[in-house]
């Protein structure tokens, strides 16, 4: 009854509260008074609470974001060129729905090779993306309504994301083996056993290169067995590469697993990110392309991909895609980035020697070979959530809760607090 | 492709069904039966080495992009682009702001700016500006923390988030749209999960807004419904309400508890001052109720293919706006993660010089005063010839677009004959006439009205 009064209180209050020119009963309660508050990104979070912290010694392996030695966010000097060269002369126009025709050839040149027969023939149909996100979003929104019965195999464990935009686009959910904790290399039976097992023509997530968060990819070897897996049981290979580049150093090595299936046959989904490899994170420039059977094939499928981008966002941003256009249409420039990515590559290849060389200095007991063995911005460290709380409340150091360290977060300068920390945290172990 | 093709639903059947069921009826448009079935074909019928898409059918061209397709296409040299809603100076050409060219260079010469990953919710600056643009500098929802403003794709995406936004936590999961309407939006609701209803909007027998119409559908709509409302310069029609029928609209709205989700994508553009083109949202906000706004920054700022915008929610209390903040974080990240930063960027930094700010509103007139001038001139010409029929409307309507009246046979001939190109539905963009061109057009309408076609 108390409440009540109080309501119809509130009620009149509000009424007299409101504007003369209201004059209708108004309602005194938000339509989204039942809106529960939405859990924080475990990936984003990470970045929110270390930007929060004030401490002076406080180290961010969180987000995979490059750093340069200094800690510092880099700006490659071939981005910096084209966007110099962009300045005043764009004018802004609505890109096609595709996206920029020159920056989607460049780049199915990285994922598909130079010379390329599926881009000659044109078999190839392919979109701008809002960087891999936007790709893989786009690519299962399109299973969804093209495969409309089928679901998608996603590794364990895998991105955090990859989920919930599987999730978003209404496409069914398996696992497949993947990370084996106890060698922290990859259960390539499991893995294995898993594409046996699921029916014929399943969809498969695989990261092509640099897995994200545990940096185990498969050998070249294993890459060809499950190639001749997937031809067996007709399954569908969808690549996530958000790392070409950025493993090795080198673009095509990165780009071998794709390699192997195109060779054998496979008809493949590609994601591509330029996000960390050109740095161009906030500019969210990516490519989601699908091979087809002929080019009568890619030009349907293409405007089926554009029919889903058209709802969503009409047509991509022109900016980043430019910068793309421009460093990889100028062989100097070109060339410039491939040096770039290297000088990337090598600091953290660099950076993983030197961290595990410290943890064993300080007479670790247990094994830290995996950290040179995984490649690419990501180590899995082993590292349970318990001993990660610890990190960051003992010693202010933000790393994702699964024990993901960002290599490129680690520099000279912190690898050895960073060391001594892990070794704190696990010495009991 | 009929824009006005989508599904009517049945309240039994789940959004999904609806969803599927729009799909259908979108993807079947112009196919036969045979090709209707295969749309949901096994997902195992790709042969072994075949692939798995192949029972795909073409997607038809969008009406609205494939004009300027087809007009890049014709060869002649008197032809006329008045296909889509981009400005075009006197000389035809695309204009790019002198107060963006300024913040371009400001950007490029800030060395110490980088361009890591915004915040899911976009640039924080820019959040702010535009809610304060749009909500007017001194709105109470404001002050009182009461607006969750995110950084969007443009208008579409705003829509769009906005849109499963709605579909997840609202009660009521239809949206009503205006017939007509710009062909994207039933198509973004139908997306977002949303069921999409019309309400009569367009008259053409006045070539005027058909109010009565409009207040009896939406009276009819069940409580709660989701209205979509364009804010000014509507799309296709350029028929706006008066502010006394606004004000009628609102008084309705609120009474039956409908959701007013508004479109604003010519801010500014409209009558050439931003407040008034505001006025009807900021009546809506000013009651103390809560809407949601779509903001577009495409041509009021020129900044078209950098996809800037923003979503704002405003919302009764500010624990709310924080809670509903989050909620839309769940909506973006599995769709981008995060905006674009090279757009929004150079908005911010004009909207919060004061001098830039200024200098943006006085080039924002100067393309609404052209705009206004080519109806003028139309109007004038289409007058001098004694061309038959009634063609106030080309002057009482407002913004980019002029709902001519002439129907598809028209259209075709005009395309045809005279290498002018507009939409099947009598649209044309006034941004795309120049005097020069106003002569050929005024021509070209004159040979259709006066045929028997």
């Amino acid at each position: 009854m108390a409440m009540r009064i109080r309501n119809l209180a509130s009620r009149r209050t509000m009424m007299m509260n409101s504007s003369p020119i209201s004059g209708l009963r108004s309602m005194s309660s938000s339509w989204w008074k039942n809106v529960e508050p939405a859990p924080k990104d475990p990936i984003l979070g990470v970045t929110e609470a270390f930007l929060a912290d004030p401490s002076p010694d406080k180290v961010n392996v969180g987000v995979g974001a490059y750093r340069d030695d200094n800690g510092k966010p880099v700006v490659l000097d071939c981005v910096r060129e084209a966007e110099r060269r962009i300045a005043g002369t764009s004018f802004m126009e609505y890109l096609p729905m595709g996206g920029s025709v020159k920056m989607v050839e460049e780049t199915l040149k990285l994922a598909y090779g130079d010379n390329s027969e599926f881009v000659k023939d044109k078999r190839i149909a392919a979109v701008q993306s809002l960087s891999g996100t936007g790709a893989c979003r786009l690519f299962a929104d399109f299973q969804k309504r093209f495969c409309p019965g089928s679901q998608i195999y996603i590794p364990v464990p895998t991105w955090s994301n990859h989920h919930n935009i599987w999730r978003d686009a209404q496409v069914p959910q398996k696992t497949y083996h993947y990370y084996h904790p106890e060698t922290k290399g990859l259960d390539f039976k499991g893995l294995m056993d898993d594409v046996k097992n699921a029916p014929e023509g399943s969809f498969f997530l695989l990261h092509a290169c640099a897995h994200n968060p545990t940096g185990v990819d498969p050998t070249e070897e294993q890459w060809r067995e499950i190639s001749q897996l997937f031809k067996a049981k007709n399954h569908f290979a969808f690549f996530d590469m958000a790392y070409q580049g950025f493993a090795s150093g080198d673009p095509a090595r990165d780009a071998k697993s794709i390699r192997i299936f195109l060779e054998d046959g496979h008809h493949i989904g590609i994601s591509q990110s330029y996000a960390k490899n050109m740095g161009l994170y906030g500019q969210r420039v990516g490519c989601l392309s699908v091979l087809c059977e002929n080019e009568k094939q890619a030009v349907t499928v293409k405007s089926q991909l554009q029919q889903l981008a058209r709802p969503m966002y009409s047509n991509p941003p022109l900016h980043g895609a430019q910068i793309v256009s421009t460093i990889l249409g100028d062989p100097e420039l070109k060339s410039l980035w491939l040096k770039e990515v290297k000088i990337m590559a090598d600091r953290i290849i660099g950076m993983r020697t030197t961290l595990r060389e410290s943890l064993e200095k300080l007479g670790s007991p247990l094994s830290w070979e995996h950290v040179t063995k995984q490649i690419g911005m990501f180590c899995y460290s082993g590292l349970t959530p318990e001993q990660v709380d610890r990190l960051t409340s003992e010693y202010h150091i933000y790393m994702t809760r699964n024990g993901r360290i960002s290599m490129a977060g680690v520099t000279t300068g912190n690898v050895g607090y960073l060391a001594n920390a892990i070794h704190e945290v696990t010495k009991s172990s | 492709m009929n824009t006005n093709d989508f599904s009517s639903s049945s309240s039994s059947s789940s959004p999904s069904d609806r969803r599927i069921g729009a799909l259908l009826r979108h993807l079947t448009a112009g196919t036969d039966a045979d090709r209707v079935s295969s749309v949901f074909a096994s997902p195992t019928s790709g042969v072994a080495g075949g692939s798995v898409f192949a029972h795909l059918v073409q997607a038809p061209e969008d009406a609205i992009l494939g004009v300027t397709i087809a007009y890049n296409k014709d060869p002649s040299p008197i032809k006329l682009n008045l296909g889509v809603g981009a400005y075009r100076t006197e000389e035809g050409k695309p204009l790019v702001l002198n107060v963006v060219r300024k913040a371009e260079q400001q950007l490029i010469n800030d060395r110490s700016r980088i361009k890591e990953y915004l915040p899911i919710v976009g640039l924080g600056e820019f959040n702010k500006l535009s809610a304060k643009l749009i909500l007017g500098a001194d709105s109470p929802a404001i002050r009182e923390n009461r607006v969750t403003t995110v950084e969007c794709l443009s208008g579409t995406g705003s829509l769009r988030v906005g849109g499963e936004f709605l579909a997840r936590h609202y009660h009521q999961k239809t949206i009503y749209i205006p017939q007509p309407t710009w062909g994207n939006h039933p198509k973004i609701f139908t997306l977002a999960g949303l069921s999409v209803k019309t309400y009569r909007y367009y008259d053409p027998s006045t070539r005027g807004l058909n109010f009565q119409g409009l207040l009896e559908d939406l009276g009819a709509a069940p409580q709660g419904s989701i209205v979509l409302l364009h804010a000014c310069a509507h799309n296709p029609t350029g028929v706006d309400p008066t502010l006394e029928q606004w004000e009628q609209i609102r008084k309705l709205m609120r009474s039956k508890g409908l959701m007013p989700f508004f479109d604003s994508a010519y801010q500014g553009f409209a009558s050439g001052s931003l407040d008034t083109d505001a006025k009807p949202i900021r009546m809506f906000v000013a009651d103390g109720g809560e809407l949601l706004v779509a903001q577009s920054y495409a041509k009021n700022m020129g900044l078209y293919g950098e996809r800037v915008g923003a979503l704002s929610i405003v919302c009764k209390a500010a624990d709310v706006a924080g809670r509903v903040e989050s909620q839309l974080k769940l909506v973006i990240r599995p769709m981008y993660s995060n905006p674009p930063i090279h757009g929004a960027s150079i908005v911010a930094v004009i909207l919060r010089d004061r001098n830039l700010f200024n200098e943006w509103t006085l080039e924002l007139k100067a393309m609404a005063d052209r705009i206004i001038s080519m109806r003028k001139q139309l109007f004038e010409a289409l007058r001098a010839r004694g061309t038959p029929g009634d063609w106030t409307h080309i002057i009482k309507q407002i913004g980019m677009f002029t709902f001519t009246g002439l129907n598809p046979a028209q259209v075709s001939y005009m395309t045809k004959e005279y290498h002018i190109y507009m939409t099947s539905d009598g649209r044309i963009s006034m941004a795309g006439l120049s005097s020069k061109t106003v002569p050929h057009l005024a021509d070209a309408i004159h040979a259709v009205v006066t045929k028997a076609l």
